[in-house]
């Protein structure tokens, strides 16, 4: 049943800027604006803005929050502190705390969407979703809610809009419309900046410095003229999959599925298998016989760039593949059989019938000289 | 080149291919054509970054498929606005695949093809028949 696609606040921002508008998990988004090299380039080398508002929020609070969240979330949520190194300024409805990346897993430790989770308050966590994913997590909160009736799950897709400032002059740009010192790296804090209340969070989906905004629809578009003006540059979906391949961050639909488990993700590292959440049992037994295949990091040797569902020959699929701006090779992530996981393993990709040399690569495939 | 532009000169295809016909060929029962993609198609893909061209004696068949052109997106493939057998391609875009986008017309063309049936061109338009057939 085809319906309208949803349009963030900043729809309008986005067609002045003369960007190419694409339908991508029921929004209509910003692919492109001038173009994605000069994008990929602005993040890497200054600063670049995204509107990244389709993506969904879920607010767990209440004296059982962490309870819940332990049961939901593959990561130890206990670890993420309160307030700590972030101060108090900024006034806001919390004093902040830290931020953390998990999975949310099926029973059987199939991936159903990857997340990070910022602490707000004492009772009181923000869970980021995927677009795509949104609805189904949700209802997946409630539906194990009710072991837990002193926690609160509520949808908050509605009440944030999402900027992500990245670069090197991310930071310089921000810090200079805000009222009070940014929150670190893996920190989030409520701050005013250019007067509107903001959840300042020191995260990112593109291997460079910078923050990520959480503010109210209405003040969406304020912050985005002042953050441009400053010297921002938007850049769309194609900029953003572009930096996060080089720096190897998973796209859920492209390198996690409900098909496989974080370990075969190489996942392993934010799945804390003493906290009891669902998935437990299958993540553990997987982590100990060991993964029959894993997600690698390749680039292409020579011509060619290798694309999602390209086999990779003797077994194996990709399921993300780009030619990478900084680099100039192609470059991707791709599932193989776990005796060729080993960095500078040699395999030929199938790309739609030519055979393409490649070479499985340390991740991230890009990091700054 | 950032604003739109189809030359008059050029004979265009449904899927957004040109062919420009040598109209001083000696032989004109199988001329050569320049062939490459529009600046409407060059456009919708974005940034080309790699190009892949056919061998030199493939023989093309109008309306099918003959080569593909990559963006950072995607991957488009080019139909053949007419038949014929490729005498040259254009290596220069292996290393600037970008000439695509900046001049399709121009340095950014694909191939060059012994036409096999001249009169195919009649089933192709011109740069006013195109350029409506692209709506707004």
């Amino acid at each position: 049943m085809p319906t309208a696609p949803c349009r963030t606040a900043l729809f309008d921002r986005h067609l002045a800027a003369g960007a190419k508008m694409v339908e991508f998990a029921g929004w209509e988004m910003p692919v492109q604006y001038e173009g994605v090299r000069q994008e990929h380039m602005a993040v890497r080398n200054a600063c670049g803005i995204f509107d990244v508002s389709h993506m969904g929020e879920i607010e767990t609070a209440g004296p059982q929050a962490l309870e819940l969240l332990q049961r939901l979330l593959s990561n130890d949520l206990a670890k993420i502190q309160l307030g700590g190194g972030v101060g108090e300024g900024g006034g806001g409805d919390g004093v902040g705390g830290g931020a953390q990346y998990s999975v949310l897993c099926r029973e059987d430790g199939g991936v159903l969407d990857d997340l990070f989770t910022y602490r707000l308050d004492a009772e009181r966590y923000l869970t980021v979703t995927n677009a795509a994913n949104h609805a189904q997590d949700l209802d997946w909160f409630r539906a194990h809610s009710g072991d837990f009736s002193k926690a609160r799950v509520t949808d908050r897709i509605d009440d944030y809009a999402m900027l992500a400032v990245q670069g090197p002059r991310a930071r310089e740009i921000v810090q200079a419309i805000s009222d009070a010192p940014l929150p670190p790296r893996m920190m989030a804090a409520t701050r005013r900046l250019a007067g509107a209340e903001v959840l300042v969070c020191g995260t990112g989906y593109t291997g460079e410095d910078g923050v990520e905004l959480l503010a109210a629809p209405a003040d969406a578009s304020a912050l985005w003229d002042e953050l441009v003006r400053r010297g921002a540059l938007p850049a769309g979906l194609a900029a953003r999959d572009t930096l996060r391949l080089e720096a190897c961050f998973h796209l859920y639909g492209n390198d996690l599925s409900i098909e496989r488990g974080p370990i075969e993700a190489g996942l392993g590292w934010c799945c804390k298998e003493e906290t009891d959440f669902i998935g437990a049992d299958a993540v553990r037994a997987t982590r100990e016989a060991g993964p029959a295949e894993k997600l690698v990091a390749f680039a292409i040797d020579g011509p060619g760039i290798a694309r999602q569902g390209n086999p990779v020959v003797g077994g194996g699929v990709v399921t993300s593949g780009t030619l990478s701006p900084c680099l100039g090779v192609g470059i991707g992530m791709a599932y193989v059989p776990a005796a060729r996981a080993a960095v500078g393993t040699r395999l030929e990709i199938d790309v739609r019938g030519k055979m393409r040399p490649a070479v499985v690569r340390e991740k991230p495939l890009y990091r700054k000289a | 080149m950032a604003e739109a532009n189809y030359p008059a000169d050029l004979l265009y295809h449904p899927e957004h291919d040109w062919a420009r016909i040598d109209p001083e060929d000696p032989d004109p029962t199988h001329p050569i054509a320049t062939l490459g993609i529009t600046w409407y198609a060059q456009d919708a893909l974005g940034e080309v970054v790699f190009f892949d061209p056919p061998s030199i004696g493939t023989t093309l068949a109008k309306d099918a498929p003959y080569a593909e052109v990559e963006s950072v997106k995607a991957v488009s493939d080019v139909v053949a606005p007419l038949s014929g057998e490729i005498v040259e391609v254009n290596d220069s875009l292996a290393d600037s695949p970008q000439m695509i986008n900046e001049d399709p017309y121009g340095e950014g063309w694909l191939v060059k093809v012994r036409l096999a049936d001249p009169s195919e061109r009649d089933a192709l338009m011109d740069a006013e028949a195109y350029t409506a057939g692209l709506g707004g």
